[in-house]
């Protein structure tokens, strides 16, 4: 009987777990080497930008303060309001599509080199690294009795961690309640919203409790990112894998004497160190090939590569590559899928660019009153009278000038013009008055126009209406 | 404060505490007979293409959620009430809708006892004024002159400001949103009053209202149509400047006036503010001027209603509300 030729898909090592089985430990060795260099720099910039970002002051206010109250959103020049919440949504497709693109050409680079769970776990590492030293040093001090030495060190490092995830919660708040005040504010114990104090308790909790405790398994059993970034995967997507044909060459991996070549010998690149999972934030075997563990962080890039060069084998026995390059097949960069990523990225980009350039800081409304259709003026005119609310949506106060057309020979009566401060709304009723027997129709279209002092202009549709024309 | 009658009242608890009662009875009965915890292999006797469905009793904590929203009906009905009964809390939708109005009365009191404090004359700021003033501010030197005056400009203000948001809701339904009014209701940005512009008199229309009668036919019950005509010739005559003539006979007309009209519009015409009487010598009509609109006023008469705000609005808003409508009035007719 012949029998159908099925790739096996069971999993390697992976036996079904009980669900509720308690995570063990990962003890995460440090490793340098290039793609750890790039990350101390990604990392320890994005998060320098994260704390510093809240003290830099722009015009007088702070660059990037999300106003809740008085819902004001000021980044830098601009200020953005609730009307501009199309903006935001604008921005966040931007952003999905952005992360789309990446994922599909690169990967998982968003998880490996940017993500502030990523940062965060890397910072609190680097900490635990410094006080309860090495991997060894680590795992012995875990498995030692209770003493002294333990106590003081643990209890230092979780001082300084929960510091941490306090200032994180601090710049946080800082962001929604200007941090010039929150410092002082936090030191007379007199911060004035409750929301405040329950947010720097919640984040710092949360950081803590992120960085610290939860590491890898916010990435495995919380993230969604993390599941649904694997469907944008393509065979020609960069991913951090194992040459297998390499490593696993003739009898295989396993140790061996110095001086050996293992072409000769008929075995495999790798040497069974197992650093690469030593190294492995998520305590992985990338060995095992793909898994959605995996967040391209290439630590274990690093850390073959360095006993590669002891050995004096070639680089790259674990690298960036992918599924087609490995099997020998063609790479295709430029796929459709990807192109079509880019080109939508691009256009909401441009979209977004032209908004917001566009976007005219004041907003103008025309209510007409509808107690009556219209009214006689006492010299015989016709009369419809207009309430006209005008919004300064600018960081400083205006002058505003309202003016109307669509209707020849009116006469607008009322006080047309006010002075605004930056956020205010003012209101300002007027009548316009027409000669009845110079009504074509009914009802006439009108333009009202709002001219802010430097002539940035807004026009809005309203109605005339008056007696039958004839 | 009753809101239900009895009956509604016992129909509502009825319903309530019935349908609660029977929802308890359907948890004892249906749980009967069946040992929890525990997976029968007896089935519900429905089968379909094989598939058959269990018998099994709800779980425990299931069950046990039911028993608890019962339990929470009750407590909820102790606390806030059901029909006429207001609970232990004596809550009500009436009483709470009160102590959010009486804490926002409570934060707006300082301002507007700040405001009350100044007649409504000092407080009323027309838009000509507040140009000048503006001027006046802005050429002074620095120093405490300039500071106080600002401070009596930005306090009158924003009173402007709250008695137009108050004009604006109260108001200008009947006046319009400008406050030059519409048929029948008067025009409050021009110098005519029914009832007299003073400060206090505009206080006192808002505050009690005004009824404004006019009697069908004036003072002379037989009054035919062509008297009606002679009579709104007569009054058309007096406005001046005006180029129409009437179809009547003006000299009867003045006859007519005197006998049926002069005991409230006066001899001259010129109205009454005690009644409310307008003045027939200007160009200002509530029910319009042509010789139509004259006759059918003559005709049927007219009955003007401003309601009373006291109540509504009370004191403190009603003397803001006077020194905006005061200050309509006040613009130069240069705009």
């Amino acid at each position: 009987m012949n029998q159908i030729p099925v790739k096996d898909v069971t999993p390697k090592k992976k036996p079904t777990v009980d669900q509720y089985q308690p995570n063990s430990k990962i003890y995460v060795r440090a490793i340098t080497g290039f793609f750890q260099k790039l990350r101390t720099i990604s990392l320890w910039g994005l998060m320098i930008g994260y704390f510093a970002l809240p003290f830099i002051n722009w015009n007088g206010h702070q660059a990037v303060w999300f106003d809740l109250p008085t819902r004001q959103f000021h980044i830098f020049g601009t200020t953005f309001w609730p009307q501009d919440f199309m903006l935001l949504s604008w921005l966040l497709i931007i952003c999905a599509f952005g992360l789309f693109t990446i994922t599909t050409l690169a990967g998982r680079v968003w998880c490996g080199y940017t993500c502030p769970q990523t940062a965060w776990t890397f910072l609190f590492m680097w900490v635990e690294e410094k006080i309860e030293g090495n991997r060894n040093q680590r795992i012995k001090l875990d498995k030692a009795p209770s003493s002294a030495n333990k106590v003081t060190k643990k209890a230092a490092k979780h001082v300084i961690w929960i510091f941490i995830a306090f200032a994180t919660a601090v710049a946080f708040v800082g962001y929604f309640y200007p941090i010039r005040e929150l410092l002082p504010d936090m030191a007379q114990f007199e911060v004035s919203s409750g929301w405040a104090i329950f947010w720097l308790g919640f984040f710092t909790l949360a950081t803590y409790g992120n960085a610290g405790w939860m590491r890898e398994q916010v990435c495995i059993y919380m993230c969604p990112y993390a599941r649904f970034q694997a469907v944008m995967f393509d065979q020609d997507t960069l991913i951090v894998s194992y040459d297998e044909a390499r490593g696993e060459r003739g009898s295989g991996r396993g140790a061996r004497k110095k001086g050996v070549d293992p072409v000769e010998a008929e075995i495999g690149d790798c040497i069974d160190c197992n650093l690469c999972v030593q190294v492995c934030p998520t305590g992985i075997d990338i060995r095992d090939g793909l898994q959605y563990e995996c967040i391209g962080c290439a630590l274990c890039i690093d850390a073959c590569d360095s006993i590669m060069d002891k050995m004096d084998y070639d680089r790259g026995l674990i690298r960036y590559t992918n599924e087609h390059a490995l099997k020998g097949k063609e790479v295709h960069i430029l796929r459709p899928k990807l192109v079509g990523y880019a080109l939508v990225l691009i256009l909401m980009i441009g979209a977004f660019g032209y908004t917001l350039v566009d976007r005219t800081p004041m907003e103008l409304d025309i209510i007409r009153d509808r107690g009556s259709l219209y009214t006689n003026s006492s010299d015989g005119r016709v009369q419809n009278n207009y309430t006209i609310k005008i919004m300064n949506m600018a960081q400083e106060p205006h002058h505003f000038t309202v003016t109307v057309s669509g209707l020849d020979n009116s006469e607008l009566k009322g006080k047309t013009n006010v002075q605004l401060k930056n956020g205010e709304i003012g209101t300002l009723t007027m009548s316009l008055l027409a000669t009845p027997w110079e009504l074509k129709k009914s009802r006439t279209d009108l333009q009202f126009s709002v001219t802010r002092d430097d002539g940035l202009t807004l026009t809005e549709e309203s109605r005339f209406i008056g007696p039958a024309g004839r | 404060m009753s809101e239900l009658t009895t009956f509604w009242h016992l129909w509502v608890c009825a319903i309530v505490i019935g349908s609660m009662i029977a929802c308890g009875i359907l948890l004892s009965l249906t749980k009967r007979g069946q040992k929890h915890d525990q997976e029968t292999d007896q089935t519900t006797g429905h089968a379909f293409d094989g598939i058959e469905e269990l018998d099994n009793p709800l779980p425990k904590w299931w069950l046990g959620m039911f028993w608890a929203t019962i339990v929470f009906g009750f407590v909820y009905i102790g606390i806030y009430g059901i029909g006429d009964w207001t609970g232990f809390s004596d809550w009500s939708s009436r009483g709470q809708w009160q102590k959010e109005v009486d804490a926002t009365e409570e934060k707006v009191a300082p301002y507007f006892a700040k405001l009350t404090a100044m007649p409504i004359e000092e407080l009323a700021l027309s838009n000509t004024q507040h140009a000048e003033l503006r001027q006046q501010i802005d050429g002074m030197e620095e120093g405490d002159a300039k500071k106080a005056l600002k401070a009596n400009f930005d306090l009158r203000k924003s009173a402007m400001s709250t008695g137009g948001r108050l004009f604006a809701s109260n108001c200008s339904v009947c006046h319009g949103s400008t406050a030059s009014g519409s048929l029948g209701f008067p025009n409050l940005t021009d110098q005519d009053w029914l009832y007299g512009g003073k400060p206090e008199q505009i206080r006192e229309t808002l505050l009690n209202g005004r009824n404004g009668a006019m009697p069908a036919n004036g003072l002379k019950p037989d009054m035919t149509d062509q008297d009606r005509a002679d009579l709104a010739t007569y009054v058309i005559s007096l406005t001046p400047n005006r180029t129409d003539k009437g179809n009547g006979d003006a000299e009867k007309g003045s006859a007519l006036y005197a006998q049926a009209c002069a005991a409230c519009h006066g001899a001259d015409a010129k109205g009454n503010i005690a009644v409310g009487a307008p003045n027939l010598t200007d160009n200002i009509w509530l029910y319009g001027g042509s010789q139509k609109q004259i006759e059918f006023t003559i005709k049927h008469g007219r009955a003007g209603v401003m309601p009373p705000w006291k109540e509504f609005l009370g004191e403190d808003k009603i003397h803001v509300l006077s020194a905006y409508v005061y200050s309509l009035s006040k613009n130069k007719e240069a705009e």
